[in-house]
């Protein structure tokens, strides 16, 4: 009896879908995490997830393919902040303020302009596992690929570009490369794992499991493998829990990263603290 | 460009935006040089080292480098970031990234930067977490991450900045044994009296050259005014110049310090 009742959400097939996404999704996350943590770029999540918005809902209004029309504009809003935020003329987060805000604004105009706005901005927002469909499998994973092997092949761009960019652009790193490519992953992650964490939440996926991967190791190789698989843990079991618990399966998950963050938090003592503490952004 | 000549900034004018950094600079470094480049902040010594590396493109003038030059840079340990996660042997290893495509050093890469770090006294730390080492084992960490490409010309930014006495000790001697095993270096610094009156040849900059030569020729009150706009006065001691801050003379005679 309670066997059945602990099996019982894997008889759904909605469920394992979503529950597939979610972990990659997690897994995804949590590998771009480490150097949106690291670089100081936790507001970047926060903020490509509200410039997809504005492409997502541009698509829908020109009934565009929602991954051709959000993608593209999640890539250039994430070129254009680089840009912007390059130029140093102004800090990384006005860049990012200025135009996702902007994006989204857009897309929530353009919604309550011809969309039917209530239904598509709940969805977008909070995300909905319900909606998982096959086409959602196959880009999350593709993603993931894609990322895991980008990274593994150029590991030591991405180390040295993020670690030390001056000394690695006289090395011969394209460091202006690296940052792009880094940007670019990010709005496909924020792209394809959209419709099941939703625009609000996506961002703690992005820093929660890394934050909590920089506690336990001070090594950046191995904080690569911790972080993912902190968030495939946290994502699957949040997607487990709210099946039972009836709540938000994105709450649940971002919750269930909260609580390992605090479990880890107290447990590494004044040394992990000391390290999440030079992580003033987080 | 003769044999001995490493690089050749000729006539290099520099600028950001519209502020320009380093003005019609010309500054030629040899095979053997030990070169400190002062000045005050702000007069593009930082620029011109960047300029020499090719990371920044004079929009005047050209730098010329010897075909094939390998170079090593040791930036301002100050800029690091010591909560990053990386170990000592992670830091030294990073820089080969050329056809390397995969995260694990190999055993080659790690043999090769034991050598490094043991030659610079860091033996043994390979496995440390750079925050876990002291101020002049952190400077000889970046030393050893430049020497492991076998560079021709190490170039340093300001590496006695924010540094106590013994780790400026530590770092000179360690500049001057490289020297002395065939390396040509050139660094900036802001340390007349603890650095930079040590080297062979220095080159006083305010955004141009006012003066390139030996400490004796240069560190002279006309040309420490014209490059710092304050005055100076320099005495030889044991038969090397020592600069005084005529500024600070007047403070403390001011305060009572001095008869």
């Amino acid at each position: 009896m309670i066997a059945a009742g602990i099996f019982e959400p894997f008889g759904y097939q909605f469920f394992n879908n979503g529950l597939i996404v979610a972990t990659l999704a997690g897994a995804l996350c949590g590998l771009l995490g480490v150097f949106v943590v690291l670089r100081g770029m936790s507001y970047i999540g926060h903020g490509l997830s509200h410039a997809v918005f504005g492409g997502a809902a541009a698509s829908a209004v020109m009934q565009l393919n929602y991954f051709v029309g959000a993608g593209i504009w999640g890539v250039a809003s994430g070129v254009i902040i680089g840009r912007i935020a390059r130029r140093k003329l102004i800090g990384a987060d006005a860049a990012i303020g200025v135009v996702t805000t902007a994006s989204f604004a857009l897309g929530l105009a353009l919604l309550n302009r011809y969309g039917q706005a209530k239904k598509s901005i709940e969805a977008v927002l909070f995300g909905s596992v319900l909606g998982v469909e096959t086409v959602d499998i196959i880009a999350v994973s593709a993603v993931s690929v894609l990322t895991a092997v980008i990274i593994f092949a150029l590991y030591r761009h991405f180390l040295f570009a993020t670690f030390d960019p001056e000394v690695a652009q006289t090395s011969g790193v394209r460091v202006a490369l690296i940052e792009a490519l880094l940007m670019a992953m990010l709005s496909l992650t924020i792209l394809v794992t959209m419709r099941v964490i939703g625009t609000l939440l996506i961002s703690a996926l992005l820093v929660i499991p890394a934050s909590v991967a920089r506690m336990t190791t001070n090594s950046f190789a191995r904080m690569l493998w911790v972080s993912p698989l902190i968030g495939a843990v946290s994502a699957s079991l949040g997607m487990y829990l709210s099946y039972h618990l009836d709540t938000s399966a994105s709450a649940t998950i971002i919750l269930v990263g909260t609580t390992m963050f605090i479990v880890v938090y107290a447990f590494t003592g004044l040394r992990g603290r000391s390290r999440i503490a030079h992580l003033h952004h987080v | 460009m003769t044999a001995d000549v490493l690089v050749e900034c000729a006539h290099i004018t520099c600028a950001y935006d519209s502020t320009v950094a380093v003005h019609d600079a010309h500054v030629t470094l040899y095979r053997g040089d030990f070169v400190g480049i002062v000045g005050p902040s702000g007069s593009g010594k930082t620029t011109l080292l960047k300029a020499i590396l090719g990371a920044v493109t004079p929009v005047e003038g050209h730098v010329t480098k010897k075909p094939g030059l390998r170079m090593g840079y040791v930036p301002q340990v100050e800029s690091v970031d010591w909560n990053f996660p990386v170990t000592v042997l992670e830091v030294v290893a990073m820089t080969r990234t050329t056809g390397r495509f995969f995260p694990r050093i190999t055993q080659d890469e790690r043999d090769g930067a034991i050598d490094v770090l043991t030659r610079l006294g860091l033996g043994g730390l390979e496995n440390r977490h750079i925050r876990e080492l002291s101020g002049g084992q952190q400077q000889r960490v970046f030393v050893a991450r430049a020497l492991f490409h076998r560079p021709e010309l190490l170039v340093l930014d300001e590496p006695t900045s924010g540094v106590d006495v013994r780790t400026r000790h530590e770092v000179l001697h360690l500049l001057a044994d490289l020297h002395d095993e065939g390396m040509s270096i050139v660094l900036t610094t802001h340390d007349l009296n603890g650095l930079a009156a040590h080297l062979p040849r220095l080159v006083c900059m305010n955004t141009h050259v006012i003066a390139d030569g030996s400490p004796l020729d240069v560190l002279n009150s006309d040309v420490l005014e014209r490059t710092y706009g304050a005055p100076m006065e320099v005495l030889i001691h044991g038969g090397m110049p020592v600069v005084l801050d005529q500024g600070n003379t007047e403070v403390v005679r001011r305060l009572g310090g001095l008869a």
